[in-house]
């Protein structure tokens, strides 16, 4: 086959023709590299994930950053407007709306974050269960079905109705409401991973169930836990806000964010600031909380990504 | 098909059935004595006392449970203990309002947020895809009160053009009937345009990269009919599917909406029964709304065929 | 003057991590009625370049330079309404995956029928009855019935048949067929080839086919276009390249390529092997494209890349080593 080419030798380099260079027709893509390559091209998880960091730390120095106490009443100095003394003025009982909002960080992150923990290893362990357990699938997955045609916020007001309020019992609720949406992640996960191939393998050589969930099913729930958590913790705000103010949640005697909106209510159409300031706060907080999550499923998961 | 149906229909039964059993157990889940729960702090021994036989606890709890079921298939759902109506008349004399702010709400945001989806998709990576998913985001973000203090503020406070608060009947005319509505509507539906609106967009995304749309373009269709006609239709399932699901944040928003803008329905009697403790009127309309929402993802699923020849029954 | 003259055509993708120079600087012309085929390795341009005629690249993130000029219009100027025009009218394309190719949701009629409503002005009834027609010409038995059912209910020959049809229902000038048989089985495949033959004859569309496959080639075409690397390599007659292969890439393509009634044992059947990998596309290549992988690669190859000139007459490459005249192999 080499027939038809010349040996090196053969060429004189005055018969050398060299191909025109071909011209750039678009602009060189600059490749960054690195932590600011990463927040570059994932500025949901920067943005969000900075935010998020700044509201933990507001909350846990709250009593550092020029508050007073956020329960003492001041009769004297109700409703007055936003000034340099009173930042985001006071309510109706002259307490101080900006300590109010700052201390009120604390019920919605812990809210938040304590709703995600454990509706995340509540819905594991019921998806792993109904995953690999035949006959426990159809009785789980029923009654899943079941308290998802619940609405969530109905079915947490509806256990809220019965208890008392207490920050324990809104994070007990929201949890039960949001545990079928986490089980049937990781069941589906866990159902679409016994069909992969090297799942199938390791069965086949008898590895025991426990260890084939250690190394193949755990690994690969994380990626969509994680993400699947962060949304569930936003939406917990969310509702423990609406519980507070439809006074259902926490109780009036520790602020939340949506115990002052509660609060404010009356009086929102005169003194619309003491509903503003919590709820811009948050809004921010679950805005930042949710962009973290999209950040998360478009890094962790490219494939989820394009469906949602 | 006739087979499906009728499958479909029997599988939503043991459904119901769970729905059921919990909102009735819920009663007994609580610590205590329910009867005491019911009556609260202030009770005296007589009113506990009084709850308790009108509960009917000294039967066992399965009698209690099928006896309930039996009445709530006559159209009982029982009496109500604060005002001692029964709970289905208070239920009819609330579902007009809640019913018009769905209806207004659904048509209103699956019209506005599959367009959205729609051009956000075809747009990927402009800044119209961004302000849509920015809207979309923000939409899951801010909690419906929220949205609905600050509509009310702006039109209806600042600008004064529409009603503050209430709700006039349909009975009273089209124009007052809408005007009432707008605002509420717009405030509980935009968590659920902004649900719709990517879900659109995430399905259109995938479809658009199909082949068959390739080819819809190398036969030199025009952008309007590979968006609507080769694309959309494709798009379709999983977009019904979620307009669906989202049903249940309209009816969980619509408990804080009609609280925002005094609409007397079913919402308002809702959050009226927990700070009463009137765990029938609760129970009732727990239950009605978990039904309704079932009936109408089941009628979704068996509309599935209309849009997708592939599926047969 | 030439139907088709693709000049310096350059389609780049902007990626995360660079610029894909997918195709950079190719050229070619198809005479009216000529079937030329492109082959080359996946990743080599090909199918770029098929879809950078229509201008079905979406861009951003591709970009499209160069003039492709059919008629003597050059196709990159027009605007997308006189595009649309183009497409599915005077060019038209099959693609390579009959399976997916077809809107699962429109019956196979609407499909035939949309590109007759929208060059010809047809009715709907007009369409669908000229959209049986089209189907009974691709060989697709009960037409009456299949143009109302939807591609599920079809074979995936049947399904390329109907793909066939879709590009024909308007005679165009010139069909691209992107790999029209790769997804078929060996007999549906000849199938698809005589069905293509037959209609050219017919129809008397210019073909321009991108394959890997030699064999199709041979089957098919008058002319081969051999790419590599987003560029093209060799060009000559299809008995020409295969008689006497001036490009070691070429070479190695042949090589590759298992024969006909050759025993699987013994030494001298055994099929060579191109060593290596496509260069990336991302980086701008010094040298020649192949000299990576050439067995003749000298320093002049890595420094100096390869004009095309012509080695016989009608006979191009690019290689600093082809040697000029015809010799007998």
């Amino acid at each position: 086959m080499s027939a038809s080419v010349l040996s090196p030798g053969d060429v004189a380099p005055e018969a050398v023709k060299a191909a025109a260079p071909t011209p750039d027709i678009m602009p060189p893509v600059k490749v960054r590299k690195g932590l600011w390559g990463f927040m570059y091209r994932n500025p949901s998880i920067a943005i969000g994930g900075t935010i998020v960091l700044l509201m933990i730390l507001m909350a846990v120095f709250a009593p550092l950053l020029w508050t007073v106490d956020p329960t003492a009443l001041a009769p004297a100095r109700r409703t007055r407007e936003p000034s340099a003394m009173y930042w985001f003025g006071t309510d109706m009982l002259g307490r101080d709306v900006y300590s109010r909002v700052v201390y009120g960080a604390r019920v919605s992150l812990i809210v938040g974050f304590a709703v995600a923990f454990f509706a995340s290893v509540a819905g594991l362990a019921i998806g792993l269960i109904s995953g690999f357990v035949r006959w426990a699938d159809g009785i789980i997955m029923r009654v899943m079905d079941g308290l998802m045609s619940i609405p969530s916020i109905l079915l947490a007001i509806a256990l809220m109705a019965l208890t008392r309020g207490s920050v324990g019992n809104v994070i007990l609720a929201i949890t039960v409401a949001e545990i079928p949406r986490v089980s049937r992640l990781v069941r589906g996960v866990v159902l679409s991973l016994r069909e992969q191939p090297y799942v199938d393998a390791a069965v086949s050589c008898g590895t025991r169930t426990p260890v084939i969930i250690w190394r193949h099913i755990l690994p690969n729930t994380i990626a969509p836990m994680t993400v699947q958590a962060t949304y569930v913790c936003a939406s917990a705000m969310i509702v423990e806000s609406i519980l507070s103010f439809i006074g259902a949640g926490t109780p009036p005697i520790i602020p939340s964010w949506g115990n002052i909106m509660a609060e404010g209510r009356a009086l929102w159409q005169v003194k619309p600031y003491i509903v503003f300031f919590p709820a811009v706060f948050l809004s921010i907080t679950v805005l930042a909380v949710n962009l973290l999550g999209d950040g998360l499923r478009d890094a962790l998961d490219p494939r989820m990504a394009k469906r949602l | 098909m006739f087979a499906y149906v009728v499958r479909r229909v029997l599988a939503t039964i043991p459904v119901m059935a769970i729905v059921a059993l919990f909102v009735f157990s819920l009663l007994y889940i609580a610590p205590g004595d329910p009867a005491a729960v019911i009556a609260g702090d202030q009770a005296t021994p007589e009113d506990v006392e009084r709850i308790r036989q009108s509960l009917g606890l000294d039967r066992p709890y399965l009698v209690r449970f099928g006896s309930w079921v039996f009445d709530i298939m006559r159209g009982d759902l029982g009496v109500s203990i604060f005002t001692n109506l029964p709970v289905v008349t208070m239920i009819k004399q609330r579902i007009e309002p809640t019913l018009s702010l769905m209806i207004v709400t659904l048509c209103l945001a699956v019209s506005i947020a599959v367009p959205m989806g729609v051009v956000a998709a075809w747009k990927v990576g402009t800044w119209i895809d961004r302000a849509v998913m920015g809207f979309a985001v923000l939409g899951f973000s801010v909690p419906v009160f929220v949205v609905g203090y600050l509509l009310a503020y702006i039109f209806a406070l600042e600008l004064d053009w529409l009603p503050v608060q209430g709700y006039t009947s349909f009975s009273q005319g089209f124009v007052p009937w809408i005007e009432n509505l707008i605002l509420p509507a717009v405030a509980l539906g935009s968590v659920y345009i902004a649900l719709i609106a990517r879900i659109t967009r995430a399905t259109m995304l995938e479809v658009l990269q199909q082949d068959y749309i390739r080819t819809a373009r190398a036969k030199g269709a025009g952008q309007t009919s590979i968006l609507f006609l080769h694309a959309l239709k494709n798009a379709a399932v999983p977009i019904v599917t979620v307009i669906g699901i989202g049903i249940a944040l309209l009816i969980g928003g619509a408990v804080v909406t009609e609280s925002v803008f005094a609409i007397p329905g079913l919402g308002r009697l809702t959050v009226d029964a927990i700070l009463r403790r009137d765990y029938p009127v609760i129970q009732g309309v727990v239950l009605l709304f978990s039904f309704v929402y079932v009936l109408v993802n089941l009628a979704i699923d068996l509309l599935y065929t209309l849009f997708d020849p592939r599926i047969r029954y | 003057m030439a139907l088709l003259e693709v000049e310096n055509l350059q389609t780049h993708f902007r990626t995360p991590d660079g610029v894909n120079r997918a195709v950079d600087g190719l050229s070619f012309s198809v005479e009216a009625g000529e079937t030329v085929a492109i082959v080359g390795e996946s990743g080599c341009g090909k199918s770029v370049t098929s879809m950078s005629i229509l201008r079905l690249i979406p861009e951003p993130p591709g970009k499209i330079a160069g003039s492709i000029r059919f008629n003597g219009r050059d196709l990159l100027k027009l605007s997308d309404r006189e595009m649309r025009a183009v497409r599915g009218n005077e060019i038209s394309m099959i693609f390579q995956e009959p399976m997916t190719s077809l809107n699962p949701v429109l019956t196979v009629g609407r499909q035939i029928g949309e590109t007759l409503r929208l060059h010809q002005g047809m009715s709907a009834s007009q369409a669908e009855a000229r959209a049986v027609e089209m189907l009974k010409l691709v060989g697709i038995p009960e037409p009456q019935r299949r143009v109302k059912e939807y591609p599920h209910q079809l074979s995936g020959g049947m399904r390329q048949r109907v793909m066939i049809a879709i590009a024909l229902a308007c005679n165009p000038k010139l069909l691209i067929a992107d790999e029209p048989t790769t997804a078929l089985d060996v007999t549906i495949q000849a199938q698809i080839l005589d069905l293509m033959r037959d209609l050219k004859r017919t129809v008397g569309a210019a073909i321009v086919i991108i394959t890997h496959d030699l064999g199709v080639v041979a089957e098919v075409a008058e002319r081969v276009i051999v790419m590599y690397a987003g560029r093209k390599v060799e060009e000559a007659a299809v008995d020409k390249l295969f008689g006497a292969p001036r490009h070691p890439y070429t070479q190695g393509l042949l090589g590759s390529m298992p024969k006909l009634g050759s025993s699987l044992t013994g030494e001298e059947t055994r099929l060579q092997e191109i060593p290596g990998l496509v260069p990336s596309l991302k980086k701008k290549i010094e040298g020649c494209v192949f000299a990576s992988r050439c067995p003749h690669t000298t320093d002049l190859c890595r420094k100096v890349a390869p004009a095309l000139e012509e080695k016989a007459p009608g006979h191009i490459a690019a290689c600093h080593y082809a040697i000029k005249e015809a010799v007998a192999a």
